[in-house]
């Protein structure tokens, strides 16, 4: 068990220096600031083609304060496998020291682009961590849809909401059976810096999904970030759980969730569900949400002999 | 002092493998392809059976196999990958940002044709696909060159005035798979060769930031600083054969053979033996063969100054470039002879697509259509199809 500490007892290497430019309000940066904040070092980090890759690393200036590498989009884990495996080589050779390796994504990156050599690393069990920042759709290039992107969300190319639900990233991951793998917001900034200390103290491959919202992309005042970010788990439609091997526990548990339209009046990109005559939409949306919550209990009850 | 003491039957492939095995590689990282696979089929047993102490990781593509080569590079290690035809060209992208990000991997490159119609056999389509991407590339006729330039490719990938990339070719199945008895260098006289460099790495101590985002600004003069290093690779070459342990076979940009008087053949890889082979049993007076080694940086001024006094020129490339003027190694010949105003008639021959090998019949057939049409004036610059339709098309 891990005790829980302040922030000022985490390692406290601001990974970020300020002067990047990200948007203002951006949920991946906070989320990002809190991961490296918490990582252990001496660690590496690796971006796949990502907002977080361009808006850190304009030649020639870096808001890089640790060693970081970005090779392409759809390789991420790839390029993690390389430096975990080398990294132990040359400290057994003396020519180097062992480094931890964490992957900073998107979720194009992760749900789509990235997901065989994800895939790949994961059943190769490298002792790495990757840390998907889900904004829910391909923000650096103009907010088209993902695998992430929820039903009915209007993107550039789902101009009547996306007709597919989200991909659940997670039971993916979990199917490989990883030593860890677990979902953070960053509104819950212990339970996600816990989450980082804890995947990185493991020997293997582990996972963090983490909610970023976006103020562009979802079409909210900047100043609103934190809060979508509560309401998303508040309402349950971003659970917060951890997952060691397959057996599931659920992290935040409220008894009384809030109702869904509070967190989906918040963003313009649900415009389209939230018209009367689409109903049906808010309703099937509704469902997705119960339905994986109450597979989340199930999974998450210690199952007794009968 | 020579040092050639033992001599093992190998095929290209296990050649190759060999020398990455003496060259004291840190990673290897791969994903089977015929032909090259019997590479890391050996490199696997020789990681498991402690015979090198490197990392090797059998990744899920291509693709993640030259990303995690890049990585582990980035990290200081010596790293070695392999691939072929639809391999490399998944790999495509990936090359693009091991040569811009500066990493000395060495990648052995068993040349296979490029699907489709799928095909397993040898032809140079793969490597000329990735022909601009800022590698050094290096061609071999035969397994003992693939041992000798496999070694010699890590001391120039890992040059402070190069650091690139480099891919070492050697034609499918012809090259790959043929045996041939192979001298061996000492163990102890490739570890003093490849000496270990320091270069930029990924280090929390000391933390770089790898593969920036570069606008306008910028971007135009990181690939014109990119093209210089790989110009450097042409100047270092001299230096890194000139400190092989075995002089006889150190890397040069081209072989002569020949006064290169009246008809110069000009090709790299394993079809120059056909070609030597040829020469010799119809008398060597007329025809005289230049084996290019070096094909990037293509030594261009080199080659145009050899082929100043020829009669004619036949430039035989293993690949297409459909559409363009020529195909890759002559449409470089022609650009040489041009810069340096030098007027001479080049006929361009496609030969051994998908496998074909030409034959020694085959390869007469052109050598006396070539002299004909010297001795009768009539050569002009022409663009034939060796063996294709049955015979010299």
């Amino acid at each position: 068990m891990m005790e829980v500490v302040k922030l000022e007892q985490l390692y406290g290497r601001e990974g970020i220096s300020p002067g990047h430019s990200a948007c203002q309000g951006c949920g991946a940066m906070v989320a990002v600031r809190q991961v490296l904040m918490a990582a252990e070092p001496p660690f590496i980090v690796v971006t796949p083609t990502s907002c977080l890759e361009v808006v850190t690393s304009q030649y020639p200036y870096t808001a890089w304060r640790v060693p970081w590498v970005h090779v392409a989009f759809e390789n991420a884990a790839a390029v993690a496998s390389g430096i975990e495996a080398a990294s132990k080589v040359l400290e057994r050779k003396g020519r180097g020291r062992r480094h931890r390796v964490l992957v900073i994504a998107g979720d194009g990156g992760t749900y789509d682009i990235g997901l065989q050599a994800l895939s790949g690393a994961l059943e190769r069990g490298h002792s790495f961590l990757y840390v998907c920042y889900d904004n829910e759709a391909y923000m650096n290039t103009g907010i088209q849809r993902s695998a992430a992107t929820p039903l009915s969300a209007i993107t550039t190319t789902t101009p009547r909401g996306k007709p597919e639900p989200k991909k659940d990233i997670m039971s993916i991951v979990a199917a490989h059976n990883i030593p860890y793998a677990a979902t953070a917001s960053p509104h819950l900034w212990k339970d996600l810096t816990n989450k980082v200390r804890k995947a990185m103290s493991i020997e293997g491959p582990t996972f963090l999904h983490v909610l970023a919202p976006c103020p562009r992309g979802w079409r909210y005042d900047p100043q609103h970030t934190i809060k979508i970010a509560r309401l998303a788990v508040e309402t349950r439609i971003f659970p917060i759980y951890e997952i060691e091997y397959r057996r599931y526990r659920l992290n935040y548990v409220t008894a009384r969730p809030r109702p869904i339209e509070e967190y989906l009046t918040t963003q313009e990109r649900f415009a389209y569900l939230l018209k009367p005559e689409n109903r049906h939409l808010l309703e099937e949306f509704k469902k997705t949400v119960e339905e994986r919550w109450q597979r989340l209990l199930e999974l998450a009850t210690p199952t007794t002999r009968k | 002092m020579s040092s050639l003491k033992h001599v093992m039957l190998m095929t290209g492939d296990e050649a190759v493998a060999y020398a990455v095995k003496q060259s004291n590689v840190d990673f290897i990282s791969a994903y089977p392809i015929t032909p090259q696979t019997i590479i890391v089929e050996r490199l696997s047993e020789y990681v498991a059976s402690g015979q090198v102490d490197a990392a090797f990781v059998p990744v899920e593509s291509e693709h993640s196999a030259l990303s995690a080569c890049i990585g582990a590079s980035l990290c200081g290690a010596r790293v070695f990958t392999s691939t072929s035809s639809q391999g490399l060209a998944l790999m495509h992208e990936i090359m693009y940002v091991a040569s811009g990000l500066r990493c000395p991997i060495v990648m052995a490159v068993a040349n296979r044709a490029l699907s489709a119609p799928l095909n397993i056999h040898g032809d140079h389509s793969d490597i000329m696909g990735s022909r601009d991407s800022g590698w050094v590339q290096i061609f071999c006729e035969s397994p003992q060159e693939a041992y000798h330039y496999t070694i010699q490719a890590f001391r120039l990938a890992e040059h402070p005035e190069v650091l690139l990339p480099v891919a070492v070719n050697l034609d499918g199945f012809t090259v790959s798979h043929s045996s041939e008895p192979v001298e061996l260098l000492h163990d102890e006289e490739v570890k003093n060769y490849l000496p270990r460099l320091p270069r930029p790495r990924l280090d929390y101590d000391n933390p770089h930031t790898f593969g920036i985002l570069a606008l306008p600004t910028h971007y135009f003069e990181f690939k014109l600083e990119q093209a210089r290093a790989l110009e450097n690779a042409g100047e270092v070459l001299k230096e890194v054969a000139s400190l092989y342990p075995q002089p006889s076979d150190a890397l040069r940009k081209f072989t002569v053979e020949g006064e290169c008087e009246h008809v110069v053949v000009v090709g790299m890889g394993g079809v120059m033996g056909t070609i030597r082979h040829v020469v010799a049993s119809i008398g060597q007076k007329f025809y005289s063969l230049v084996s290019i080694r070096l094909f990037s940086p293509f030594p261009h001024r080199e080659l145009a100054e050899i082929l100043s006094d020829a009669e004619a020129v036949v430039v035989l490339d293993r690949a297409m470039s459909p559409g363009m003027a020529s195909p890759p190694l002559a449409s470089n010949v022609k650009s040489a002879l041009y810069d340096l105003d030098i007027r001479k008639p080049v006929v361009s021959v496609v030969y051994g697509l998908g496998g074909r090998e030409p034959t020694t019949s085959m390869v007469r057939r052109l050598l006396e259509k070539m002299r004909d049409d010297v001795m009768s004036g009539g050569v002009k610059s022409r663009y034939l199809y060796l063996g294709a339709g049955g015979g010299l098309a």
